[in-house]
Order: structure tokens, then C-alpha cells, then sequence
């Protein structure tokens, strides 16, 4: 599979009252074409905002944005904002957390499909209204052609997400950006996005970046997996790798803290102590060593992001590769 | 929607009601003195005095005296005794300058506000956006009265750039209509552009952090279309409220101020001359005629909130 997304040593600071945020630190990660790429991390771990600085949406006067995001071989970090909006939608779509927020309220979902369509095509309102009726339908929305004229309050969440990922769809990009797409809906409308994004990934070839914190939704359709940690990538390793040979510490920790059904009832949930570090000051070493189990002293040096099990199985911890199983075993049963 | 209407228009003729009941009450009932020596005015004789009490049936009790009075209103024959003069003819007459002078001015306040507000928030912190905001503190700061007085002075009189004079109507003389306008125009203006455009900024800076914006962008829209279409427009709505309150308020009574100073012959400055000599009548009038334009956009504005924005229903409790 090829390349189409590559993202080289992306950092994203914001300057803030309180001083200067290092959101994103040096990020690298490729992404193959039909691939389903998770980043996963808990709530300021940088997902979002490295999710947001591909397109761009995180360009703000207050933001500083360095390294490289190259789409079929066009960087695209350096871009004006006109050119990147050809990119935007066109080639890479997004998709939000909050269906009832990220659709406008005051205009008709199908006006909301079609303004996108004629962004970016030379269509008439006509051609761009039935376009809109057919992306409702292909994302199983029933009876189309009266839903695109429903405003985005008259929708179920689940029935709004599909609309945000039939406008996505609209321009037929190569690459969806799903920012939490599961986190605000019930349990089962989550299960049907879930489908409805595996089957996209399948019948259309579409590589998908999927930012969640549930690694339920991971193991139900990534290929790969990212783990983040105060804005860097601790692992990088395929969906198998992650769940059954871990690397990373605070992995680990994510995967203890798993709910489970065979779980003794009455066990408390495992849970990772302290809090993730300010981003306003990370430490200098490894930033998980505050509060990992398994610190010793060559973890006050940032260990690189780099294959220790072989392979394309990266992570960013200094244990010895054998010394981790013996360990781990104790974490994960 | 058709419920609601009725609904809507049956509480309006409620609320005038109780407001003709309240007026009636103030002026007639409650100063304890002979209502009819009041009516009739400072230096009446007594045969009027007595005509007065004929005519609005003062020695009838209190309901029947109030339908007398609710009568001649509607019929037309209210009378002025001080001046011997029609209220509601003068009322009458006095509308044209008065929804020229409003009307005018409310196209003067919106577009600016728009226009200012709207450069305030896209540049917001900037030079545009701290000149505008110091252009806006002036304007609410400044009175009407004193406003007018210096343009009247340093523009009419000192360089002769406007006409001096009183209400042209339209429809005698547009040029003329329009040139004694502007003024007036921009006086009554001033305060509201004030206070629309910084609440515009405000609602923008705010609707600029919504979700809906950043799907807007990540839609690949031009930041035009995404200021225009998804942070102005819902920024608009409470603008847009605001604004029928504030019209109704202006025909009903808030431009006396202005149509005083510039001496526009409207309902203002009929009502201005009623307050000064005490002439009952004529504040009786022009207070109900007030009360029912500033009811009237109450309801305006209901209807306008439910176009403007799909999520409020109409008829349906307002959503939490």
C-alpha cells in the first residue's frame, strides 16, 4: 500500500496567557491509502490538534506550527489558506465529535451538503440538491429526499453524524478525518457509525484517521495504532501489536484499564495514578515517566520514537524489550 | 402556526387593554382633582369646563366614562379643549414625519451596525477594532439633545450644508424629504449603532469558536463565505430581536428627542408640546399610540425569532 499522508516531526505550540502550550511535539506518522489509522490518548494528549493542523483548522495568530504534512507528495503546511482549501473537503474531509454542534442550526441540512458541493464544483443548486439526496441515502439515511430538508435539530445524534459523514463524503476525498466521531452517541448508534465507517474504508478504499479514546472503537476497525501521551506519539504499532504485545508503559496502562467481562466482580478498575504533565512545561525526559511504575534513571532522557521489537513496531520507552514482557504480565492479564 | 397567530394577536389586544385601562386611569382617576377642569386646560372658562364633563360623560361612573373615552379615540373625536383642536387627526398627521424620521434611521443604524461590528470582530484586537470600539463609546455616550444641537449648529447654520426647516413629505418633494432628514437621521441613529455593532462583535467573537464554524472551514469554504454565511448570519438573531424592541420603541415614543430639536412636526413633537402646556388629550393619544407600536413589534419580533432561527417552534415552549 502506498503512502498518502505523511506527517514529519510536527509541533504545534499555542501562546496563552499563561505562557506557551506545546500541544504537539514532534509528531511523525505515515498514513497508506485504505488505511484505518486510530490516535488514541486521553483528553490534551495533542490528537485532536495534530488531527486539526493537517488541514490547517488549527492556524491561528496565536498558534505556531512547524514540520512538514505532505499529501500525495504536496506539502501542505506551508500553504496559503486559499490553497489549502482546495485540500479541504476535496481530498481530506473531517468529521466532528459533536453532531448537534458541528452542524449549522439554522440552515437545512441538504443547503448545508450542497453550499460544500458548490464550494468546490461547478454545479447547478439543482445537480448539487441531488447529489445531497444520494450522499443521505449512501450513508443510510432513510427517505432522503425529505430528510435534506430537515433542519439539523429534527435528527437523532446518530442520524446527525451520518449527515456530517455523508457532507465528508460529498467530495469524494481519499481521506477521512474522524475527530471522536462516537463520543457523544449512545453505545449502539456508536456500533452503527462504526459500521458505516469500516464499510466506507472497504467499498471506496477510503484511508481513514480515526482520534479516539476508547480502544473498544480501536479494536472493532483500526489497522493501526497511535498512542498518544502529552503531545507526542509513545507507540506506533499495528492494531494485533498493540493488544498483544504493548511496548509502551503507558499502553499498558490504557489497556489495564479496559472494563472487561470477565472481570471479578467487585475488582476495582486499574487505574494509571497522577495526572498527565502540563503542556506548558513538559518534563525534559520521558514525559510519562512521572508517573510510570517502571521509571529507573535513564528515563530523565526523552527516549526517540523508534523500532526496539523490530519490524514497523515503534515506541518510546527505555526498558529492555524482554524485561517488558516479564513486566507487563503483571499489568495485563 | 395558524394558533398561534390568533394566539399572538388575541394577547396583543389583551395587553392594550390593560394598557388603555392603566392610561385612563392615570389621567383621569387617580389626580385628585376635577378631571374636567384638567382636560379643559389651565385657563378655561367655566362654560367649558362643563362642556368637557358633557362630552366625556365625567358624571357617568367610572366604566362608562372609560368607554366614552375609548369611543371618541376610535371614532376620531378625541378633542385637544386647550388648543380646540382633533388629537387623533394630529396624531394622524403627524405619522408621515415620524415613520420617515424611523425608518430612515433604523436603515442608518443597521447597516452600520453590521458594518461595524463586523470589521470590529474580523479584526478584533486590532487597530480597526479599537478605533471602531472607541467610535462606538462616543456614539452611545453622546445625548441626543446635545448631538443634534451641534450638528444643527455647526452644519445648518455655521456652513449651511443642510436645510434648516421643518418635515418636507415625500411624496411633495423627495430631495427636499431626504435633505432635512439626514440629520435627524443620523442623530437618532448614533446611540444604536453604537450599542448594535458592539453587541455584534460580541455574538461574532463568540459564534467564530463554534463547532459549527470549524466544519465550515473544514468544508473548504473561503473565509468570506464562512464569516458571512455561518458567523454573521447566526449572529444576526439576537441582533435582529433586538432590533424590533427597539423600533417599536423608537415610532412609539423614542424619537420626541429628535423630532423636538430638528422640529419635525411628527407624533414626537405633538407629544413634546402636549407634555409642556399639560394638555391631557393629546398625551392620552399619543401614549396609546406608543403602546400599541411598541406591542406590535413584541409580536414582530416573535414571529421573526421562529423564521430566523428553525429550532425555536412556534407555539411550543421555548426550548431550555
Amino acid at each position: 500500500m502506498s503512502t498518502i499522508l505523511k506527517v514529519d516531526d510536527l509541533n504545534v505550540s499555542f501562546a496563552t496567557e499563561d505562557g506557551v502550550v506545546q500541544a504537539v511535539g514532534g509528531v511523525s506518522f505515515e498514513l497508506r491509502a485504505g488505511e484505518v489509522l486510530a490516535i488514541v490518548g486521553e483528553s490534551g494528549s495533542g490528537k485532536s490538534v495534530t488531527a486539526q493542523t493537517i488541514t490547517g483548522l488549527t492556524r491561528a495568530s496565536n498558534a505556531r506550527i512547524t514540520g512538514t504534512v505532505t499529501y500525495r507528495g504536496r506539502e501542505l503546511n506551508g500553504l496559503e489558506d486559499d490553497e489549502l482549501r482546495d485540500v479541504r473537503g476535496e481530498q481530506i474531509a473531517m468529521v466532528f465529535q459533536d453532531p448537534m454542534s458541528s452542524l449549522n442550526p439554522v440552515y437545512r441540512v441538504g443547503d448545508q451538503i450542497t453550499e460544500m458541493i458548490r464550494a468546490h464544483r461547478d454545479l447547478s443548486k439543482r445537480e448539487a440538491a441531488d447529489r445531497a439526496v444520494e450522499l443521505l441515502r449512501s450513508v443510510g439515511i432513510p427517505n432522503p429526499e425529505r430528510r435534506v430538508r430537515h433542519y439539523p435539530h429534527e435528527f437523532s445524534g446518530g442520524m446527525r453524524q451520518r449527515v456530517m459523514i455523508a457532507m465528508a463524503l460529498a467530495l469524494e476525498p481519499d481521506v477521512l478525518i474522524a475527530d471522536e466521531p462516537t463520543t457523544a452517541l449512545d453505545v449502539t448508534v456508536q456500533a452503527q457509525i462504526l459500521r458505516l465507517l469500516d464499510q466506507l474504508n472497504r467499498d471506496r478504499d477510503l484511508a481513514i484517521i480515526l482520534i479516539t479514546h476508547d480502544l473498544g472503537v480501536v479494536a472493532e476497525i483500526a489497522d493501526r495504532v497511535l498512542v498518544m501521551y502529552a503531545g507526542q506519539i509513545v507507540e506506533n504499532a499495528t492494531l494485533d501489536e498493540t493488544f498483544y504485545d504493548p511496548q509502551h508503559p503507558y499502553t499498558w496502562g490504557l489497556l489495564g484499564s479496559l472494563m472487561r467481562l470477565d472481570q471479578t466482580r467487585g475488582a476495582r478498575l486499574a487505574q494509571i495514578p497522577g495526572q498527565p504533565p502540563s503542556l506548558l512545561a513538559p518534563p525534559k525526559g520521558c514525559r510519562f515517566a512521572p508517573r510510570c511504575p517502571h521509571e529507573f534513571d535513564k528515563c530523565s532522557e526523552l527516549p526517540p520514537l523508534e523500532p526496539r521489537v523490530g519490524g514497523s513496531h515503534l515506541d518510546r520507552c527505555w526498558l529492555d524489550p524482554e524485561e517488558k514482557k516479564s513486566r507487563r504480565v503483571q499489568v495485563i492479564s | 402556526m395558524a394558533r398561534f397567530i390568533v394566539r399572538r394577536l388575541l394577547g396583543m389586544i389583551a395587553v392594550l387593554f390593560a394598557i388603555s385601562v392603566i392610561v385612563f386611569l392615570i389621567f383621569n382617576v387617580i389626580p385628585n382633582s376635577d378631571p374636567a377642569a384638567r382636560i379643559a386646560g389651565k385657563n378655561a372658562d367655566p362654560a367649558l369646563i362643563a362642556r368637557v364633563s358633557a362630552d366625556l360623560g365625567l358624571d357617568q361612573p367610572l366604566p362608562v366614562q372609560y368607554l366614552t373615552m375609548m369611543k371618541q379615540i376610535f371614532t376620531g373625536q378625541l378633542m385637544s379643549y386647550a388648543k380646540d383642536r382633533n388629537v387623533v387627526q394630529q396624531i394622524w398627521d403627524g405619522v408621515p414625519a415620524t415613520f420617515s424620521l424611523c425608518i430612515g434611521a433604523a436603515v442608518i443604524w443597521m447597516a452600520l451596525a453590521v458594518l461595524f461590528g463586523y470589521m470590529s470582530a474580523i479584526h478584533a484586537g486590532k487597530f480597526t477594532d479599537r478605533a471602531l470600539t472607541i467610535l462606538s463609546l462616543v456614539g452611545i455616550s453622546m445625548p441626543v439633545f446635545w448631538l443634534a444641537a451641534i450638528l444643527l449648529y455647526f452644519l445648518t447654520f455655521k456652513i449651511q450644508l443642510f436645510p434648516t426647516g421643518s418635515y418636507v413629505p415625500l411624496t411633495e418633494n423627495p430631495v427636499g424629504w431626504a435633505s432635512h432628514l439626514i440629520l435627524p437621521w443620523f442623530t437618532l441613529a448614533v446611540l444604536f449603532v453604537g450599542f448594535y455593532s458592539r453587541m455584534l462583535r460580541s455574538n461574532m467573537l463568540d459564534a467564530m469558536n463554534e463547532d459549527y464554524v470549524r466544519t465550515a472551514r473544514a468544508k473548504g469554504l473561503s473565509e468570506r463565505q464562512v464569516r458571512i454565511r455561518h458567523v454573521l448570519r447566526n449572529s444576526m438573531i439576537p441582533i435582529v430581536t433586538l432590533f424590533g424592541l427597539d423600533f417599536g420603541q423608537v415610532v412609539g415614543g423614542g424619537a420626541i428627542l429628535t423630532e423636538t430639536v430638528y422640529n419635525l412636526n411628527g407624533v414626537g413633537l405633538y407629544a413634546g408640546e402636549a407634555i409642556r402646556s399639560l394638555d391631557l388629550p393629546p398625551l392620552i393619544g399619543v401614549t396609546l399610540f406608543g403602546a400599541f407600536f411598541i406591542v406590535l413589534f413584541n409580536t414582530i419580533v416573535d414571529f421573526a425569532y421562529a423564521v430566523l432561527d428553525p429550532r425555536i417552534r412556534l407555539g411550543e415552549a421555548a426550548p431550555a
